[in-house]
């Protein structure tokens, strides 16, 4: 079944991408929209040699697979929102520890309990602030189902490469639809990881896995080494979609779910004659600013859409250095925007921005 | 021939812990055990966060560091991953009790195929010596200024009683270092605990009397006098649950 | 050409399946679709409803705000869709279950007492695909052979009989006239 079209929900597509990917571990706690990563896992791991255990709570789940990827082989956890939260304590000591895993968010409307419709509320969490400490974390953000079952794999491959956590920043919209989906090979990860904690066999040194420096100078080195590493990142891992840019006059910009809807209201502009595009950046961390800074000199006025009061913006901001206007249009609460809402926006900035 | 060496699995380095502090002494009972079993090269320890938190530079086994109480999480994760392997924590009563009590008490649930080595000593160390969960009605410490109130801050948590309800607890024995035959009593323990995981049966716990003299205000002498006369009346010895004498 | 289709109705009608069904059948067909349901507390027992959309271009929003088609299976998702749906676009509604009369003039609105005929021949729980044989023969969005295949697909081998059935519904649907 390599190559069929298979109508799948994202959640499900994710999982059975990772499995294929050869995620030998998942840990996961049920939270709606994000339920069928677990359910699925649970009948395909036993199936596969996989482990798969339902934890007792959502920080047990990421400490879980935290000693799974201390061990060395390949650990996921999935969660929404409010899960994702608790789970920030365990991944701010994986990226302490520049351990390999991946951390799937599939957003849904806060603050607190909030709702469980999609949502994108979680930007800031994902791309500043996973949790203590200076750190970060690899963040895709698909926009199809394809998507996510390709950048699952994309995460568990990156995240071995650079050793550091990668998140897949989703929501409720692609975890919960379904879409045709192709599934590649399996893929064979050969990366050495001769620093895990597998039983040293009494041939080598222990080896420890730790992110506790008793002594500031040491942290404050191992730190600087870890942004060395993030500056390689940065160089070589951004990605972004770009749609209609090059004769732009106003450039939308969404992520996920909001590229989708961006994508339809884009087309419509350019039906009425109005000269719009679209970036979508497909990794959060590190930003693709290149795609946006390449349209600086071209484009006049930049909109930013996102499920959320705006997060994103604020990368946006700093992509284009703040030469053009950047404005901003969220729903939020769970509610999703629609095409023509965000028409309406495109023909208002075309009025007021392009004379 | 040597009649008394450091343990192999013991790393040649000096350690941290107060003077007084039986610590050490539990460090070397485990390092003894992991020893005579050959099962140095196949053992992964987790450290919790607590006294012991560097003890990974003191176990000569693959060793990994847990965030706080987190310990019983990441040693599933790891036996999961690697069933084979021998996987211990070794724990403060904070750390297990308080802040790790839903860890510890679903990886026993769940029987879990891994060892605890849970050190009972009625304080937190590392912080300075604040009320732990198993603090003794009565007993000062630094957020107990006029001794534990139960009224206000509840009692003492005995956790072998507790785990020992569990069905996938399969060995749970409470043990003391303060006096030589106690020792060789905790050993014995230890060496029972890592043997039912080698046997796979379940989830073993051996929680182990200890004295904190630094936090306590005590000489150690007067340390070891407090758990047999304090400590041992509330934490009574012995075996709570042992599935490979139930026949 | 782009089709977006709501489906509506009870948790329990086979709303989502019935919105399933429909997006199998179009990448069967080779075209682009999606499928979003609603999810949550709705699914057990209250008000249920999914969007499809079939195209032969990638789809932007999966979200269906203005069907060109609505399925609606209860009297709430009458009331919720029916002035939603677009000029010239279809409605398809279960009569048995919907008292309204529908008063738009600009869409066509089909309307079957697919849960009596489901009752009638013995296929309950079938008035989804009841309402799926008059779309196809209404709209012509999906072929016959099409819904077949996709059934056939879609339904376990080892349970024929659920294949037979389903493709009952779909002929009663199709040859429903008014």
């Amino acid at each position: 079944m390599a190559n069929e079209r298979m109508l799948m929900k994202g959640n499900e597509a994710l999982a059975e991408a990772a499995v294929r990917a050869g995620c030998k571990c998942y840990f996961g706690y049920p939270i709606t929209p994000q339920t069928e990563i677990a359910a699925y896992m649970s009948k395909r791991m036993p199936k596969c040699g996989g482990v798969f255990l339902q934890a007792e709570s959502e920080i047990a789940a990421i400490n879980m697979v935290y000693g799974a990827a201390a061990t060395g082989v390949r650990a996921m956890t999935s969660s929404s929102s409010p899960g994702v939260s608790l789970k920030s304590e365990g991944i701010s000591y994986a990226a302490g520890c520049d351990l390999p895993c991946v951390i799937v968010n599939v957003q849904r409307a806060g603050p607190g309990l909030g709702g469980i419709q999609p949502a994108q509320n979680d930007y800031y969490l994902a791309t500043r602030a996973a949790g203590h400490g200076d750190f970060f974390l690899i963040v895709y953000a698909p926009s199809s189902v394809q998507e996510m079952a390709d950048y699952v794999v994309k995460a568990f491959d990156m995240a071995d490469k650079y050793r550091m956590p990668a998140m897949i920043l989703t929501d409720g919209v692609l975890g919960q639809m379904m879409e045709p989906v192709v599934f590649s090979d399996p893929s064979d990860s050969t990366v050495n990881k001769d620093w895990a904690a597998t039983g040293h066999k009494n041939e080598r040194k222990h080896n420890i896995i730790n992110s506790l420096y008793l002594q500031p100078e040491e942290l404050e080195k191992s730190n600087i080494a870890r942004y060395k590493k993030y500056d390689i990142v940065k160089a070589e891992l951004p990605e972004a979609e770009s749609y209609l840019t090059e004769d732009a006059d106003i450039i939308v910009t969404g992520y996920g779910a909001s590229a989708r809807i961006v994508r339809s209201a884009v087309n419509a502009a350019r039906a009425e004659g109005i000269k719009a595009g679209m970036i979508r950046p497909i990794t959060l961390w590190p930003f693709p600013a290149e795609a946006y800074a390449k349209t600086v000199d071209t484009c006049k006025a930049y909109l930013c859409v996102e499920l959320s009061m705006g997060q994103m913006i604020d990368d946006v901001k700093l992509a284009t250095s703040c030469r053009r206007p950047v404005r901003f249009f969220g729903r939020t609460g769970g509610v999703i925007h629609t095409p023509a809402e965000i028409l309406e926006q495109i023909r208002t900035i075309a009025k007021e921005e392009l004379k | 021939m040597a009649i008394y060496q450091k343990p192999h699995a013991l790393e040649d380095v000096s350690m941290h812990f107060c003077p007084g502090c039986t610590h050490g002494i539990v460090h070397r009972l485990v390092c003894e055990v992991i020893d005579e079993m050959g099962i140095e090269g196949d053992t992964i320890g987790i450290c919790p966060v607590g006294c012991s938190v560097v003890s990974y530079d003191y176990f000569g086994c693959d060793m990994i560091e847990a965030a706080h109480g987190r310990a019983p999480a990441v040693a599933t994760g790891v036996k999961r991953s690697r069933p084979d392997k021998f996987v211990f924590t070794y724990q403060g009563d904070g750390d297990l009790a308080a802040i790790g009590t839903c860890e510890t008490v679903h990886a026993a649930t769940r029987g879990e195929n891994i060892t605890i080595i849970f050190i009972n000593n009625t304080i937190y160390g590392m912080t300075g010596g604040q009320m732990a969960p198993t603090t003794l009605p009565g007993q000062v410490t630094q957020t107990t200024p006029f001794g534990r109130d139960p009224k206000v801050a509840g009692y003492p948590v005995r956790i072998c009683e507790m785990l020992s309800t569990l069905t996938g607890t399969a060995y749970a024995e409470r043990v003391a270092v303060d006096s030589p035959a106690h020792i060789n009593a905790a050993k014995k323990a230890i060496r029972k605990g890592f043997e039912v995981q080698k046997n796979e049966q379940g989830f073993s716990i051996i929680e182990v009397l200890s004295t904190c003299p630094t936090n306590w205000g005590m000489t150690p002498l007067e340390s070891m006098e407090r758990l047999r006369t304090e400590m041992i009346p509330y934490y009574p010895l012995g075996v709570y649950k042992d599935i490979t004498a139930e026949k | 050409m782009t089709s977006e289709i709501a489906l509506a109705g009870f948790g329990g009608q086979g709303i989502l399946f019935a919105g399933k069904v429909l997006a199998y059948c179009g990448m069967l067909a080779d075209r682009e679709v999606s499928w979003l349901p609603c999810y949550g507390p709705e699914m057990r027992g209250g008000t249920c409803n999914c969007s499809v959309c079939l195209s032969d271009d990638p789809i932007g929003s999966p979200v269906v705000n203005d069907p060109d088609i609505l399925i609606a299976m209860n009297e709430p998702s009458f009331v919720k869709f029916i002035d939603k749906v677009k000029a010239g676009g279809y409605a398809f509604i279960d009569s048995t279950l919907v008292d309204s009369e529908c008063t738009r003039t600009d869409i066509k609105v089909f309307k079957v007492p697919a849960t009596k005929l489901a009752a009638d021949n013995d296929l309950q729980g079938g008035a989804n695909i009841i309402l799926i044989g008059k779309l196809i023969k209404e709209t012509g969005i999906i072929s016959m052979d099409g819904i077949e295949a996709t059934i056939r697909k879609m339904v376990p081998a080892k349970k024929a009989q659920l294949i037979e059935n389903n493709m009952r519904a779909i002929r009663l649907g199709y040859e429903y006239a008014e």
